[in-house]
């Protein structure tokens, strides 16, 4: 493993691995999770949900549940007011206004098993229960339709009468499900295929899988007599959830403080809404505090999922192993509303390849499954999955070894990618080349094990962020991040803070601030906090640094030109004065004295994040009587520009391909014929555990440090998630003897495929 | 909605009492690890929880006549740390400590994880394979009937609705002879059986297997006594003409369902793999 901070830098705090800032809380049970908080007089939410897939709502009565002894308030769709709609910036893309709240609190349809229909307050969790069996909702059940070819063919059940699909001309005369065709290309793809020395092609498929937070959505809303309201909940961003609840119960954002809880698990998926519009509707409606949260059950039944996906590829290659084009058709479920990250899979699926010649057809295809949510790289491993496995195809149809066909195609600086963005500061080939000397690649495969290879990757992303640096009176210092933090983002502040500054880490803390205590940021997604939100910081800290500087000049009598800061003081370098250096507890401590509290904020729009690229091995064997997969050894390696804390850089590895290998190996939503989800919960939807898995070992490659960022930092949470589909299938497929085009390949799946043989 | 009631009697009769007075909307309770769940679900909804961990000797493991005799209440935990019962019955031992996680295993019973009547149950098989019975009570009295006929169907038992599983006893070990139990789940732990297997067999000095139960688990409404699978083995070295003629005993008494956790197909297929191999490894703790 890289120590993170090689070659005689001379960086004293990034890249070293103090004790994480969030750990005793976390382990000891003092973290504040969203289901934490208790206020007086406090009421208990539920939310009622449709039993059926697809259905017209006739009518909702209320009455019964009203009249019940402790119900304070009863809301349904007719609660909302979304005006104009519009459309918010959410995670790592904008989402439909009317849509967030049509899934928060269904209008006229419910579109899935488990679509909220209204909800209840009520002074404890059983009055709250009794109350949701006295709602009557009658409904007129519909045909439904959860496969994606399905939902597209011409006969199926159409979920939205209003839905044209777009990108194609002329505009359809009849709605359909499918929301957006995506087509992006370029070259001359019949041309190079007529030409091609060999070709390969695949049909593969992929299962919806859910981000596995493991704590369920929860907040409690209070809205005040004077129209003022405020929420806690677990969010990716508390900036966020107050433009959807303002824009969906029609409110002012400034009336609406969103205080952001800790935050047990986002992974994209808690970058929308869904109880939070409803607990303020509820809250709004009687004037008192009302607390919700999620039981799993709801969490798989009604939070996003990501898209399963029907993929059809095909490559075109020189004797040599050149990829010459590619011709590839996505088509991803969205659930029951648009926006699928469809459009995503084609841009990323040959991000790692130069490839002259392609053509990308994405279909956005709603059904009645949840609307999917962010989920890690959205749309990303998919795509990944097709074109790796293929990639696997050709490198063995032509003898080639795995890495070096992508060290052979690999994208370079200074490369066009398909979506128009040039490809800089990319260590692609590096990390290829740092994986096949690692000692996993260079030990030959255990008999009766195979190895699989697969690449990936991810944009990352910037944006708008905001953050604050506080010097306190005793010389340590605050610094006020405008992210939740989820992958260790207070700990990464904090250092890069302590490195501009100068002081050891344990000088400096960092928190994470409501809505009113510091300007704007963009949600914690898009592996963006690191490289954006640091950025504020460190500018915030540099700012500091130069009112500190002219804070010593003014003491001394001297031109801040003669002011330098080493080591957290300020020294005089005028040979005319002979004074002491002032360190950052003297200057501090007479603040008063030169011009007030030091501190400084920072907004910016951050620009320049440098995309992200993976690359993984499995090595894994199958019980061939009962097609079970054992991983027996894996390592990731990534081009993460510079690691601020290499251990949170190895978890986001470690994590990335955990739920990578989970993806590929098991997971998976098992509907029955009525449209009903047969398995909401962790015990039959199989994430894996701890000891499905052996140690993953890492390779953080810094090759080329990120030059936007003050410390090189690129977004490193996103990319792991991306190869692993492959690199399993890969490995399991040579087991098998055959091709494995379709997640996840569970014991059965694998048994059959190896008796068919 | 209102209270539940929650009840601790310290003694057998007592709680018959309050079981038979509560007239079926009472749920008897030991570690609570299947009935807590239920109830948090609003799948059980019993107005009187009656809570048998305070009754002496629900909790205890005794040697008696040759055998043991097992509380009902006794956890996975406790099974564990028995040394003469992990050499007797290493394969029940090993099934009810597949049940859940560390923590599980220190509330979650034996006789619980029988009277939850999921035809998954991991312990059961391994129970039935081994020839335990029931002690059981009742306003009727006491009495003994084997594991397997416990369960009915999934979440039905044979019970009248006031008696108790008091305890399993388990017959005294003749030399040579070895018990497993093995399951298939696609993770490594902390899931519930696609189908489970429990063998226990006693060999003569010169290898021969002299007797021989086989149980499966989740292939069925219930767990089964495969009384054929067993009288294959019996009077053979467990040679590959024996291990088929199980093969096909298993094959010929699997009743699965095809559902999330796996299809028919598969699971009589894993079945018949899962009691060769428990089978093989039963005769190596035999010492045959």
């Amino acid at each position: 493993m890289s120590d993170g901070n090689q070659g005689g830098s001379k960086l004293k705090v990034v890249g070293q691995r103090p004790v994480r800032p969030d750990g005793v809380d976390k382990v000891t049970g003092r973290a504040m999770f969203g289901a934490d908080f208790h206020l007086p007089g406090m009421l208990t939410g539920r939310i009622k949900r449709s039993p059926h897939a697809h259905a017209r709502i006739i009518r909702i009565d209320t009455s019964a549940a009203e009249a019940l002894a402790g119900v304070k308030a009863v809301a349904t769709g007719a609660d909302f007011d979304t005006g104009a709609g519009g459309e918010v910036e959410a995670g790592e893309g904008a989402t439909a206004v009317k849509e967030v709240a049509a899934n928060c609190l269904a209008m006229g349809k419910a579109l899935y098993q488990g679509h909220a229909v209204a909800a209840v307050a009520a002074t404890s969790p059983e009055i709250a229960a009794e109350a949701l069996d006295l709602i009557e909702v009658t409904y007129e059940v519909l045909p439904h339709v959860i496969d994606v070819e399905e939902a597209i063919a011409a006969n199926a059940p159409v979920l939205h009468d209003d839905l044209f699909t777009t990108g194609v001309t002329p505009k359809p005369a009849k709605p359909s499900n499918v929301a957006v065709k995506t087509v992006m290309g370029r070259g001359d793809v019949p041309g190079a295929f007529a030409a091609a020395d060999v070709t390969v092609e695949g049909h593969y498929s992929t299962a919806a899988v859910h981000q596995g937070y493991i704590e369920p959505h929860a907040c409690v809303a209070s809205f005040g007599a004077d129209g003022q309201s405020v929420v806690w909940c677990s969010s990716q961003g508390q900036f966020l959830v107050r433009a959807l609840c303002a824009k969906i119960l029609n409110m002012p954002l400034s009336d609406i403080k969103v205080i952001p809880a800790e935050i047990g698990g986002g992974f994209g998926g808690k970058t929308t809404v869904y109880l939070e519009p409803v607990a303020l509707a509820l809250s709004r409606k009687c004037g008192r505090p009302v607390k919700i949260v999620m039981s799993r059950e709801e969490v798989f039944l009604a939070s996003g999922p990501t898209s399963g996906a029907v993929m059809d590829i095909k490559l075109a290659a020189t004797e040599a192993g050149k990829i010459t084009a590619a011709e590839m058709t996505l088509k991803y479920q969205a659930g029951a509303f648009p926006g699928s990250p469809v459009h995503l899979g084609c841009m990323t699926a040959f991000a790692c390849y130069d490839v002259e010649n392609l053509a990308l057809t994405g279909y956005d295809v709603v059904s009645n499954r949840p609307k999917v949510a962010a989920y890690r790289a959205p749309g990303a491993p998919m795509a990944a999955f097709a074109v790796e496995s293929a990639i696997d195809d050709l490198a063995k149809k032509l003898g080639m070894d795995p890495i070096d066909i992508r060290i052979l195609n690999g994208v370079r600086d200074g490369m066009k990618t398909v979506y128009g963005a040039t490809v800089r500061s990319c260590a692609f080939v590096e990390m290829l080349e740092q994986l096949k000397a690692h000692p996993h690649y260079q030990t030959p495969v255990a008999a009766g094990q195979a190895r699989g290879v697969a690449a990936g990757f991810w944009f990352n992303i910037g944006g708008e962020s905001s953050a604050a640096v506080h010097v306190d009176e005793d010389g340590g210092v605050t610094v006020v991040s405008s992210n939740p933090d989820i992958g260790g983002s207070r700990a990464s502040m904090a250092m890069m803070a302590a490195e501009v500054l100068g002081l050891p880490i344990e000088k400096v803390r960092c928190t994470v601030a409501d809505t009113t205590s510091i300007g704007f940021s963009g949600s914690t997604g898009g592996s963006r906090v690191t490289f954006a939100t640091g950025m504020a910081v460190c500018q915030a800290a540099e700012k500091v640094v130069v009112d500190l500087k002219r804070r010593a000049a003014a003491t001394w009598e001297c031109d801040i030109a003669n002011v330098e800061w080493r080591d957290g003081a300020a020294v005089c370098t005028d040979p005319a004065k002979d004074v002491k250096p002032l360190s950052m507890k003297a200057l501090a401590s007479k603040s008063a004295k030169t011009g007030g509290p030091i501190a400084s904020e920072v907004s910016i729009n951050a620009q320049g994040a440098a995309a992200g690229y993976g690359a993984h091995i499995c090595d894994l064997q199958i019980d061939r009587e009962t097609g079970r997969t054992t991983v027996v050894r894996y390592t990731a390696a990534q081009d993460v520009g510079r690691a601020i804390h290499p251990s949170y850089v190895e978890g986001q590895l470690q994590g990335g391909a955990a739920q990578g290998v989970g993806w590929a190996l098991n997971e998976e939503y098992v509907y029955g014929p009525k449209g009903t989800l047969d398995n909401a919960s962790f015990l039959d939807y199989r994430m894996p555990v701890a000891s499905d898995l052996p140690m993953i070992d890492t390779i953080l490659v810094e090759t080329k440090p990120n030059p936007r960022h003050p410390f090189g930092a690129k977004g490193v949470g996103e990319v792991p998630i991306v190869p692993p589909l492959a690199a399993v299938a890969n490995a399991v497929s040579q087991i098998v003897g055959k091709r494995m085009t379709s997640l996840p390949l569970s014991p059965a799946r694998v048994l059959a495929a190896m008796e068919e043989k | 909605m209102s209270g539940v009631d929650y009840l601790s009697p310290t003694t057998i009769a007592e709680a018959v009492k309050a079981l038979g007075q509560a007239g079926g909307g009472a749920r008897l309770m030991a570690g609570g690890t299947d009935l807590l769940v239920q109830m948090r679900g609003g799948r059980a909804k019993p107005q009187t929880v009656i809570d048998i961990k305070r009754i002496p000797g629900l909790m205890d493991i005794r040697a008696e006549g040759g055998g043991f005799v097992i509380g009902a209440a006794t956890s996975g935990a406790v099974l564990g740390e028995h040394a003469a019962l992990r050499k007797a019955w290493p394969g029940i031992v090993e099934a009810a400590n597949l049940i859940g996680s560390t923590q599980v295993q220190g509330r979650a019973s034996l006789g619980g994880n029988l009277c939850n009547a999921s035809p998954a149950a991991d312990s059961v098989p391994a129970l039935i394979a081994a020839a335990a019975v029931c002690i059981v009570e009742g306003s009727n009295g006491r009495r003994e009937i084997p594991v397997e006929k416990v369960q009915i169907s999934p979440g039905k038992m044979s019970l009248a609705p006031d008696e108790i599983l008091i305890a399993f006893r388990l017959p005294p070990r003749p030399a040579k002879s070895g018990d497993a139990y093995l399951r298939l789940i696609p993770r490594t732990e902390m899931d519930i059986a696609v189908v489970g297997a429990g063998v226990s067999l006693t060999f003569d000095a010169s290898g021969t297997c002299m007797a021989a139960r086989v149980s499966v688990g989740a292939v069925a409404p219930t767990a089964l006594l495969v009384e054929g699978a067993g009288m294959a083995l019996v009077g053979s070295k467990l040679d590959e003409g024996a291990l088929a003629k199980m093969d096909a005993a298993v094959a010929a008494a699997c009743k699965p369902i095809s559902d999330k956790r796996g299809t028919a197909e598969y699971r009589t297929k894993i079945a018949c793999v899962l009691a060769r191999r428990a089978a093989l490894i039963a005769r190596e703790r035999a010492g045959a």
